[in-house]
């Protein structure tokens, strides 16, 4: 009886959106009387951070800080249609509407400067600081504050913008399921050490070293939450949960969060996160959507080590100490 | 984390000036304060509770409901039942033209698992609505359950849902999506070595922390205003329309931030009955799932079982691959014949096999409707994939690392569902995990790329 150490791996990829139904977003972008941004959608943050991504992506296309951007989403009186915040698809399908939108606003927003500033609207640009200045000669310049009273009181225009991110209905071919599934495809490769107790069946996870590679990280602090966040999901998933341990048998299911088994803050691991980036042809700046995957790897490589580190297999999640027990003494009796 | 700006340097310009840069999120000072305001912060005058009288039973037909002594109870407002709910029969994914439809909003002539809703009970406390809840009356006479996947397909079996006919989604392909690449048996019979072996998994909770449900309004105008925590505002919209026979343009939807969702708030589940219900009553209505009914009455991610049977090839190439899914969708289908299509669009997996064929299925059973959940179609799918790849590398006895590398796709090569792969990294990914995790792997594999292999 010991305790014994393993490691296992686990590569894996997954796609961005759900195109075997039509996949749409719509946005909205317009200023307001004095310059600040508002993005309309029907978006639903899911405690993910879409409105602070979705502001950020507002802010770079318009060219001006972030802060001068807000996100109004989730009203269907006010926000253009979105399917829905699921299947990785936020940052990837909205993002690509904003930017559209975003765009839209932006050259209504150049044709105002350049008519104040008397000069063609593809000589400007913005400085990112709140201002169109002309390109190569900076001292000329106006804040985006005034193109925008000018807009509104003056030249009678809408500084505004439409955005469609629309995702074609894939139809699968019947014989030979020819069908495109999806966009972008998201990866990660897992290593996971563990321990395990051959007396008792219980397994520590020690370390998980994630990479993953999604596109561009479009805001790395909030990356690295969504992926650890993930990581430890996985692990989860992968030793703990189920609503029904002795699934087919409905009885013993857990009614709270007391006799749903979850790890709590002592059983998640050492995690390390390293990301790649491989911009994407259709994502927004190269986004992809690694919402999903980022809890998928950890599964099988827990699973992998255990293996490694008792010799024995269990191909039913989640992995119990009941199981691995089980398995070790079938495969002492064998 | 670290960002490792080695790989693919020559695809990215790093000219980003808002992106691209570690800002703090705007919401998150509310929520650590405690100030976000969540949907069920909300208080309005005279507003109703609504509870749920469920199906005790996993399959039984209703002989007869009786909620006049639920009615007379101190506080009740209104009890709804199947016949109060204009177009009971529903199914979520009608929208884009799956279905049929095949549940019932109140149960009507038969229960299909156990905690299926039957009659709603509204009244002026949570207590209240509890109380009468237990009066009302609803006399079964019991069937037989079928409660697994194998029983489900079973020649002779009960059928669970008669809107299907038979206990499986029935797909244009016919039992179950397939997809057909080179010759599967021509790629076993050159194969060194042949594995088959089956995988199983077991339903798992979203567990939110934000139990789901909505809180809706009547007003003056005629419309309803539901606060709700649904994850697809339009999704609700439409189908909600649909159920109450309501003009679209008679509800609003407003959601806000979500206490996690991880697709347990795709279902359409409290909003049109609490709708509906502040319609009948003139009154606000709550309908906000306890603990309890999060955990055993919102759809879990799926049970799965998972057949992968491969060939492979001494010098470490799989030739063929093989893959039986059954996805345990429990007594309707919201999104599991969605899900069990994204299962087969996503075999088998990264690697590039020549030969292979797939057939997924979405199977009925009497259980709690499975549905979308963080990856479904894809998660157990690669648990059985990556432990499967693990036992091919073991058996052939080469480094399981290595053996991924030797079948990782590149870009450019025809996947099983035959779209060329773009934008692919597992090759950048495994070398780096190499170097992160000091697992070494020969030369030659750090030297691989996944651009195009040379023609």
């Amino acid at each position: 009886m010991a305790i014994r150490r393993g490691r296992g791996v686990a590569a894996i990829n997954y796609p961005t959106g759900m195109n075997l139904g039509g996949d749409p977003t719509q946005a909205l972008v317009h200023s307001t009387p004095t310059g600040n941004f508002m993005v309309t959608l029907s978006s639903v943050d899911l405690g993910q951070g879409m409105k602070q991504i979705m502001a950020q992506i507002c802010a770079e296309t318009i060219g001006v800080p972030t802060d001068r951007v807000t996100v109004d989403t989730a009203d269907t009186d006010t926000g253009p249609h979105c399917m829905g915040t699921f299947a990785s698809r936020g940052t990837h399908r909205a993002g690509n509407a904003v930017i559209q939108a975003a765009k839209e606003a932006r050259q209504v927003m150049l044709e105002v400067a350049a008519e104040e500033l008397e000069v063609n609207a593809d000589d400007l640009e913005t400085d990112g600081q709140g201002n169109v200045v002309v390109k190569g000669a900076p001292q000329k310049s106006i804040s985006i504050f005034d193109v925008a009273l000018s807009a509104h009181f003056k030249r009678g225009r809408s500084i505004s913008g439409r955005g469609m991110f629309l995702i074609p209905r894939s139809y699968p071919e019947k014989e030979t399921g020819a069908m495109k599934p999806s966009t972008c495809y998201a990866h990660a490769c897992t290593v996971a050490e563990v321990e395990v107790d051959d007396e008792t069946g219980e397994v520590t996870v020690l370390d998980v070293k994630n990479v993953f590679e999604i596109g561009r990280a479009l805001n790395p602090k909030m990356v690295e939450q969504q992926l650890v966040g993930g990581s430890w999901m996985g692990i989860s998933h992968a030793l703990y949960e189920t609503t029904e341990p002795y699934y087919p048998n409905r009885d013993h299911g857990g009614t709270d969060f007391g006799e749903y088994v979850m790890p709590g803050p002592g059983d998640l691991a050492k995690t390390e996160i390293v990301v790649l980036e491989r911009p994407s042809g259709d994502g927004p700046y190269g986004a992809k959507g690694p919402g999903e995957m980022c809890a998928n790897p950890q599964i099988p490589a827990v699973a992998n080590a255990i293996f490694d580190a008792v010799g024995v297999r269990v191909d039913t999640l989640p992995i119990t100490p009941e199981r691995i027990l089980r398995a070790i003494r079938e495969q002492r009796a064998a | 984390m670290e960002l490792r700006k080695s790989y693919f340097a020559d695809e990215r310009k790093d000219d980003l000036n808002e992106l691209g840069q570690g800002r703090p999120r705007s919401d998150a000072p509310g929520h650590v304060t405690g100030r976000t305001a969540f949907f069920a912060d909300r208080t309005f005058p005279g507003l109703l509770h609504l509870k749920m009288v469920r199906s005790p039973h996993h399959h039984a037909r209703i002989v007869s409901i009786d909620t006049s002594e639920a009615e007379k109870h101190p506080g009740v407002a209104r009890v709804l039942t199947a016949r109060d709910v204009p177009h009971n029969l529903y199914t979520v994914l009608i929208l884009i033209q799956v279905g049929p439809e095949d549940e019932h909003v109140l149960a009507e002539d038969k229960v299909r698992w156990k905690g299926e809703a039957v009659v709603a009970v509204l009244a002026d406390s949570e207590r209240a609505a509890q109380e009468a809840a237990a009066k009302v009356k609803v006399e079964y006479e019991v069937l037989a359950p079928v409660l697994d996947i194998e029983s489900a397909l079973a020649p002779g079996a009960p059928v669970v849902n008669e809107y299907h006919g038979q206990n499986y989604y029935m797909y244009d392909s016919g039992e179950c999506r397939k997809v057909r690449f080179g010759d599967v048996e021509a790629g076993f019979a050159e194969a060194d070595h042949i594995l088959e072996q089956t995988y199983w998994s077991s339903p798992i909770e979203h567990a939110p922390t934000e139990t789901t449900g909505c809180i809706v309004v009547p007003e003056g105008s005629g419309r309803f205003t539901c606060y709700t925590n649904t994850q697809a505002m339009f999704f609700t919209l439409d189908n909600a329309s649909i159920i109450l026979q309501m003009e679209g343009s008679k509800l609003h939807l407003v959601g806000g931030t979500v206490g996690g969702g991880f697709g347990g708030k795709v279902d359409v589940t409290t909003e049109p009955v609490a709708i509906l219900a502040a319609k009948l009553t003139g009154r606000p209505v709550a309908f906000i799932y306890s603990r309890e009914e999060e955990m055993q009455v919102s759809s879990p991610r799926a049970a799965e079982k998972i057949v992968l049977r491969d060939g492979v090839m001494n010098d470490g190439r799989i030739v063929a691959r093989k893959v039986t899914g059954y996805t345990d969708a429990g007594a309707y289908s919201r999104h599991s014949p969605y899900g069990a299509q994204k299962g087969a669009g996503h075999y088998p997996g990264p690697y590039t096999i020549p030969n292979v064929w797939i057939d997924t299925y979405c199977v009925y059973t009497n259980r709690t409707p499975s549905s979308a959940m963080r990856g479904f179609g894809v998660t157990i799918a690669d648990f059985a994939l990556e432990v499967q790849m693990d036992k091919l590398a073991r058996l052939i006895g080469m480094d399981p690392l290595e053996f991924r590398f030797i079948n990782a796709y590149r870009d450019g090569d025809i996947k099983a569902h035959r779209q060329p792969t773009e934008g692919a990294a597992l090759i950048e990914c495994m070398q780096e995990a190499s170097r992160l995790a000091g697992w070494p792997v020969a030369d030659r594999f750090y030297a691989l790329s996944s651009h195009p292999r040379e023609a």
